[in-house]
């Protein structure tokens, strides 16, 4: 057997309790499995996207404790404790938060395939700077990449959510 | 695809320290994880253990100490971008941290993950070698301070003994009328060449006093080049500056360049003296 094999009976399990979306989650995930394959298969929510799997796309970005990570590098035991928010928790009780609405209004995406990261992304942004200015925004979603748009639409789109969100319309 | 591991979760340096030993080899430190998995994913490292040192108190602290300003090593490149006590003091390394990867990296990454897994395209230890940072380095037996430029060894190699962890970095405040530039450039998503001055100037800005220069990302790891530093030391401004030139030769030949992804290895060389003219005038405008 080679070094680095380990036996079932070894297999080790680490059980978490974290907030899913507002919701206390419980389950156990072996040290190695990645957030991404854990929300994505088992926990079903599948907004979440593998796209580049090596931290530079974005696709793959979950809020965690409010603050942006990359899931596909991220093992999944690292939410023991903490609060994990993907793109399904976003809207309120089937209302539409403030950045899906002006991704709408502003058709700030095409295929959409990076529309789940880049509105996670640019909720963290707005939470931590209300009011952006756009090379701000360009700095921060910077390592959020889109192969649709040119980004013009979602640069208009973000900017458009912050001043809907500063003036409490929404 | 991640392949089965074991997660040891040691609360003491100590403890970590004592299972490196224990382990040897086929363990692996692991803090922010955002070059370590990466590597293990793709296969071309693998352990039989991680050790999470997360749960050690105390190394993600940042304090000024007498002229110092100490960084715990699980400090997150975010941590130190946003620190008011970085940002005032060591203003060149936050703007430097502001500027790793991209956001979610900043998210988790920790400097002493990134020096310690000594990717030759990294930014923090080419700016700590001009800055002079000393780093502490603790074991079950012992604890040393080693200089930043004694602790990068080769690419992916440190001087690290194999039981020794990184718990701090100490970085001197730059005093007098001082200047520090960090400036990179690449088209990938890491740099291709990255390079610090960092200088001080007499009381009228007429001549320079001294001055350190590092370059890195071209080559195996990151480089002080003394040679570089005697062209512009104890000279006058414009003396300093007519030697430049010479001075981004001798450094472009010290980066020990190679030919890859990243661009050729003449290109790189020019690329070091462009960016050392240009950290030259950017810290001496300070």
């Amino acid at each position: 057997m080679s070094k680095a094999m380990i036996r079932p009976a070894d297999v080790q399990m680490i059980p978490l309790s974290f907030t899913l979306n507002g919701r206390l989650q419980e389950l156990a995930v072996e040290p190695h499995e990645l957030l991404l394959d854990v929300v994505r298969d088992r926990l079903g929510l599948t907004g979440v996207k593998r796209s580049c799997d090596v931290e530079v796309c974005g696709a793959c970005t979950l809020l965690v404790d409010g603050r942006p990570v990359s899931a596909c590098t991220t093992l999944a035991f690292e939410v023991r404790g903490r609060s994990l928010m993907t793109i399904e928790g976003l809207a309120d009780n089937g209302k539409l938060h403030p950045l899906q609405e002006a991704f709408i209004e502003h058709g700030g995406f095409q295929c959409g395939f990076c529309t789940p990261g880049m509105i996670l992304a640019a909720k963290a942004l707005l939470d931590e700077n209300p009011n952006p200015t756009e090379e701000e925004l360009k700095h921060f979603m910077h390592g959020n990449i889109c192969r649709c748009t040119g980004y013009k639409k979602i640069i208009e789109s973000i900017m458009a959510a912050a001043r809907l969100m500063r003036e409490g319309r929404a | 695809m991640l392949r089965r591991f074991r997660l040891e979760e040691p609360e003491s340096v100590m403890e970590v320290s004592e299972l490196l030993g224990r382990f040897g080899e086929s363990a692996k430190v692991y803090a922010g994880g955002t070059e370590l998995l990466l590597a293990m994913k793709e296969g071309l490292v693998q352990y039989e253990r991680l050790i999470n040192v997360k749960n050690v108190k105390g190394l993600n602290e940042v304090a000024p100490d007498n002229g110092t300003i100490r960084i715990g090593a699980l400090c997150t490149h975010h941590q130190l971008e946003t620190s008011p006590v970085v940002k005032q003091k060591l203003a060149a390394l936050a703007r430097l941290e502001q500027n790793v990867a991209n956001v979610r990296v900043r998210q988790v990454g920790t400097l002493g993950g990134n020096l310690c897994f000594a990717e030759p395209h990294a930014d923090p230890g080419i700016l700590l070698l001009a800055l002079g940072a000393n780093l502490v380095a603790e074991r079950t037996s012992s604890k040393r301070e080693i200089s930043a430029e004694a602790f990068f060894v080769d690419a992916y190699e440190t001087c690290l003994e194999a039981d020794e962890v990184l718990t701090e970095i100490r970085v001197p405040v730059p005093e007098g009328k001082s200047g520090v530039a960090y400036l990179k450039f690449g088209y990938l998503e890491r740099p291709s060449v990255g390079v610090a001055v960092a200088l001080r100037a007499d009381g009228g800005g007429k001549s320079i006093q001294d001055v350190k220069i590092a370059v890195g990302c071209a080559g195996p790891a990151p480089k002080r080049v003394l040679e570089a530093e005697e062209l512009i030391k104890n000279r006058g401004v414009d003396e300093a500056k007519a030697n430049l030139l010479k001075a981004g030769e001798v450094a472009a030949h010290a980066a020990q360049a190679i030919s890859d992804l990243h661009g050729s290895q003449e290109y790189k060389e020019h690329i070091v003296g462009v960016l050392l003219k240009r950290a030259f005038q950017n810290a001496l405008s300070q």
